[in-house]
């Protein structure tokens, strides 16, 4: 502690007790000729001994990226990461992460791959086996010692990850979305007992930071809550949770508290107020700036409006309700949703949607009709579209390369992204028939019209 | 490796009685004395004085044939022991260091279209200059041309993995904290193997044909003979004897059975075990070598303790741990800068030399020959890669369309193509001579000979891996005939069959060297292309000319991958595969 004190470089406003401090962080990816890719701006986390914290947010919202920054894995473009008071640099050792995708090593046994963390300790054998063992014994593995991963069904890889990361005790458990490879049941299987074992104090960890984006999930095991906005990624809301373990998901006041972060979520990330950047719901700010596009096809979108239009939802849903009756994560329903709000066939409030009248007259509308409404609709608002038309329609040969567009779009986003979106522009194009794609040849192009 | 449950402690009286040595056991300790007592008296021989090596006598007694063998394959093993070190550490060298690989990967690149056999010119020289008059010159300079054909692809698909190693257990590792020695042997290595082995099987079947080659060849007044199957056969075609030829193909047979069921199959049924899959495929049986290793008491107790000593090691907190990934971009830049000009002054430099080398002894009469004979032997090879497709094509097809004779076949298959064709190519000078055949057209597929195996063996793999829905889809709607063959299976099994020929082209290119030029005793056929300019050339002792041809020949090739392989290869992965 003294030693701490007077070392010159801790930072003097170290919050006391705190395991872990992100300050001001923020990530960004350096482009060649524009502007930076920000994933994260201006990100503060603190987190203490005895508490489970969620990030919860979209994909894309930066948030896997915060747990790495966390972790030490990732050095963050500026900000600093502080651990027990100290700034880390390279990984941190009290971390453990667990994966999504379990990242088990398929050539080494359940006890190996527990073992792994001890070995680069230096831990001998002997003891090591002891751990290993009691790990594996408490994460409800035993038996299972000497298989191999590949051997095992997804929640038995996922309790060998839990155990990896348990077996070196350690002071921080990261966990990157671990429920979301997992079916239903085995996933709710999972986290009972994860909680089972934190409330009776039995986990050797003295903090959890679990990222998700199952709203559900996060309310029902963590003790604070901090809600992501995305583009960039940003803590737009942090939420305590008041409810004592084991939680009840049909107790009528965690309903509420689920309804309410829909409600958070749905509205937008407000922007932080020191810099008012634009309006809030789907505002003309998107002009400017091309806003990636999930990759959704066009009839499950017409699917979710048909499901809106019929009863018992009559044009209005409730975004949580919806979600469970058509087995959707928000991480489903909200982009679609979000893509038809920018289309003006549906809008979203406070955790509700609601057809729009020209979402109505697509619903009701032949299938000539539905792509009339479309086109006209992609046009007027998505700038994209407009451009691509536009250039079609001057040229002689009624074809566009596609580069230009996809340059265009790199300009405001990841390579990735700029790919997913024009790929969705070029389904939605194709399904309102407004203009065709040569994928060998890379280029847009117009139908001969003389039908 | 091996499982680590394993103790030392736990290996009471009890214990050992029960694991008391069973036949099998005596069996293998009797091959490994015997093999022992071969090294030691081969390494007497290797460090014999070369006395007069033309005058080495190969004696075309039958009996003599098991020693020459074991001589033979011992080349082999040596040459794949230095492939290894060069894969560990040229491979990982250019994966780890990012301004290495800027200069690595393109030589490896390179050195792989790079004719062979054209090696032999400066590495007979170099490697018995560099021990006069010891037989081990000439020894070292047959294993570096063996070690050619290995090397290369080895450390391509090593470096390969390097640089395609799962993000995830890349992060499971830095979070742990693993050093670097600890992540090279826990995630790197075992990672790389499967690639790495099939690679290093796949180079072995290269290999044999380059021993054959190489244990018996002059260059212009050096000319070598080493005891081995190579110069047994080599032997026999001088005495005219074909009884001799058809012994040395029985022998090499029984070395290729022997290599194949000890040490292929077992390795590769081994290395599944790394596969980067999570699912759990369909479970071969393990072939019985690999079997007896792991069922054996003594031999599996053994393996198990060879295998926790490597594990121990692979432990050893040697290395770096890891740390963030740092940004010091300016110092960065400037470094690249630096080493790029470096590169380019090295270059010029090389550049310079080459050209003025080549000046002072090559006319531009002779490049425009060599350009023609290149043409010659591209026909030649695009000829035979028509040729053998037309054939194995539809033969590979109906093998794998049936699975039962897939897994019938594709063993037969793979140990064709590690059979060393030139041992036949005496049985088709004899024909060629005895109907006075030309030489021009019917030494032409001789240079297929041992590659078109690829061929088969790719599209029987492609056959057997089309989904059988299309296949009944296509049946139900009854497409028949030629329908089928364009429209259903030759676009699915294309991907597979590029794959197959890319290989055989290759290797046909290389095997030009040694098919352009045949003789049997003093009867000597030549067909025109530039595999018969580079053999000739290598007898007569002029290295310039070997050089110009190795270059034309590694230019040719590049240029048919460049402009032929690679676009086909890729609007197959594009349009004809299966997602």
């Amino acid at each position: 502690m003294d030693a701490r004190l007077s070392d010159p470089l801790a930072t003097p406003a170290a919050v006391p007790g705190a395991l872990v401090e992100v300050r001001r962080c923020r990530q960004a990816y350096h482009k060649e000729s524009n502007a930076d890719l920000v994933v994260l701006d201006d990100v503060d986390l603190t987190l203490r001994a005895g508490e489970i914290v969620g990030l919860l947010g979209r994909s894309g919202s930066g948030k896997s990226t915060l747990l790495r920054i966390v972790s030490g894995l990732l050095r963050p473009t500026s900000g600093e990461v502080l651990w027990e008071g100290q700034p880390i640099r390279g990984p941190a050792p009290g971390v453990a992460m667990v994966f999504q995708s379990f990242a088990l090593f398929p050539w080494l046994t359940v006890q190996a791959n527990v073992e792994l963390g001890l070995e680069a300790k230096g831990v001998a054998r002997a003891e090591r086996e002891k751990r290993a063992e009691e790990a594996i014994d408490l994460i409800g593995l035993g038996g299972y010692e000497n298989a191999y991963p590949k051997e095992l069904s997804g929640g038995m890889r996922q309790r060998v990850g839990l155990a990896r990361a348990l077996v070196v005790h350690p002071d921080l458990l990261l966990m990157d979305e671990p429920f979301s490879a997992l079916d239903v049941l085995t996933a709710e299987n999972l986290r009972t007992d994860l909680i089972e074992l934190w409330s009776e104090g039995r986990l050797p960890v003295k903090a959890v930071l679990i990222v998700t984006h199952n709203i559900e999930e996060s309310v029902l095991m963590c003790d604070r809550i901090l809600v992501f906005s995305s583009n960039p990624g940003r803590v737009a809301h942090e939420l305590a949770v008041p409810f004592p373990h084991p939680r009840n998901r049909h107790d009528p006041a965690f309903r509420a508290f689920v309804d309410r972060i829909y409600g958070l979520m749905t509205r937008r990330a407000e922007p932080p107020p020191a810099a008012p950047t634009g309006g809030a719901l789907g505002s003309p700010v998107a002009a400017s700036a091309p806003q990636p596009l999930p990759d959704l096809p066009m009839n499950l979108m017409a699917g979710l409006m048909e499901t809106l239009a019929q009863q018992p939802y009559g044009g209005r849903a409730d975004l949580p309700l919806l979600a469970q009756a058509l087995q959707l994560e928000l991480d489903e329903l909200l982009p679609l949703g979000e893509s038809l709000q920018m289309l003006r066939l549906a809008e979203l409030e406070e955790g509700d949607i609601r057809l729009t009248g020209e979402g109505l007259r697509f619903v009701q509308g032949d299938l000539d009709e539905r792509k009339r409404i479309l086109g006209e609709s992609l046009i007027r608002h998505l700038p994209l579209v407009a451009a691509i038309r536009q250039v079609l329609d001057e040229r002689w040969n009624h074809r566009a390369r596609a580069e230009r567009f996809r340059d265009e779009l790199e300009d405001h986003m990841s390579p990735e992204y700029a790919r997913q979106t024009l790929q969705t522009v070029i389904s939605w194009g194709r399904y309102a028939e407004l203009f065709d794609f040569d994928e060998e040849a890379d280029q847009f192009l117009l139908e001969d019209e003389d039908d | 490796m091996v499982s680590v449950r394993f103790n030392l402690m736990r290996l009471p009286a009890t214990d050992s009685i029960s694991s008391r040595p069973n036949l099998f056991d005596f069996a293998a300790l009797l091959c490994m004395l015997g093999l022992a007592v071969a090294v030691g008296s081969i390494a007497r021989h290797t460090l014999a004085p070369l006395g007069a090596p033309d005058a080495a006598v190969i004696h075309l007694d039958p009996a003599y044939l098991p020693g020459y063998a074991v001589r033979t394959t011992l080349r082999m093993f040596a040459a794949l022991l230095a492939s290894l070190l060069f894969t560990f550490t040229y491979a990982v060298w250019a994966a780890k260091s990012r301004r290495a690989g800027l200069l690595l990967v393109p030589v490896l690149d390179i050195l792989q279209s790079i004719p062979i056999l054209g090696f032999l010119t400066f590495t007979v020289v170099f490697f018995m200059s560099l021990f006069p008059g010891r037989v081990l010159g000439a020894e070292l300079a047959v294993i570096f041309t063996i070690f050619t054909s290995q090397a290369w692809n080895m450390a391509f698909s090593m470096y390969q993995s390097l640089k395609t190693v799962p993000p995830d257990l890349e992060e499971v590792s830095r979070g742990f904290g693993l050093s670097s020695w600890q992540r090279f042997w826990r995630l790197e290595v075992p990672y790389a193997m499967p690639g790495l082995v099939w690679n290093t099987m796949m180079s072995m079947s290269g290999g044999w044909f380059m021993v054959v080659f190489s244990e018996t060849v002059s260059v212009g007044n050096t000319s070598v003979v080493l005891p081995g199957i190579g110069s047994y056969i080599g032997a026999a075609v001088e005495a005219r004897n074909i009884g001799a030829v058809g012994e040395a193909i029985l022998a090499m047979l029984a070395v290729i059975l022997l290599y194949d069921q000890l040490l292929f199959r077992p390795l590769v049924a081994w290395s599944a075990r790394f596969r980067f899959e999570t699912t759990q495929g369909a479970v071969a049986s393990d072939p019985w070598m690999l079997a007896l290793l792991r069922r054996t008491r003594l031999l599996n107790r053994a393996s198990r303790l060879f295998g926790d000593m490597l594990t121990s090691v692979g432990g050893l907190p040697l290395g770096k741990r890891p740390t963030a990934p740092r940004r010091d971009l300016m110092p960065r830049r400037v470094g690249d800068g630096l080493w790029l000009g470096l590169l380019l002054v090295v270059v010029a430099v090389a550049g310079y030399e080459v050209v003025a080398y080549v000046r002072a002894s090559l006319s531009w009469h002779e490049v425009a020959r060599v350009l023609l004979l290149g043409i010659y032997t591209l026909i030649r090879v695009v000829a035979m890669i028509l040729l053998a497709s037309l054939v194995w094509v539809p033969a590979g097809v109906w093998l794998g369309l049936r699975p039962v004779w897939a897994r019938r076949a594709q063993p037969v298959v793979q140990f064709m193509a590690a059979f060393p064709a030139n041992l036949f190519y005496p049985v088709f000078v004899v024909a060629i001579v005895h109907w006075h055949l030309s030489s021009n057209i019917w030494l032409t597929p001789l240079m297929i000979l041992g590659t078109q195996w690829y061929i088969l063996f790719n599209v029987i793999a492609g056959a057997a891996a089309f989904p059988g829905d299309m296949l009944e889809a296509a049946r139900n709607f009854q497409i028949r005939g030629w329908r089928w063959w364009i429209r259903v299976i030759l676009p699915g099994i294309f991907p597979y069959y590029v794959t197959g020929a890319l290989t055989a082209s290759g290797g046909a290119w290389n095997a030009a060297i040694a098919a352009e030029v045949a003789s049997w005793g003093k009867t000597t056929l030549v067909a025109d292309g530039l595999g018969s300019y580079i053999a000739q050339a290598t007898t007569a002792g002029q290295p310039a000319r070997v050089a110009l041809g190795m270059v034309a020949m590694a230019g040719f090739v590049i240029c048919f991958n460049r402009l032929v392989w690679r676009p086909l290869y890729e609007f197959a992965s594009r349009r004809l595969t299966f997602a």
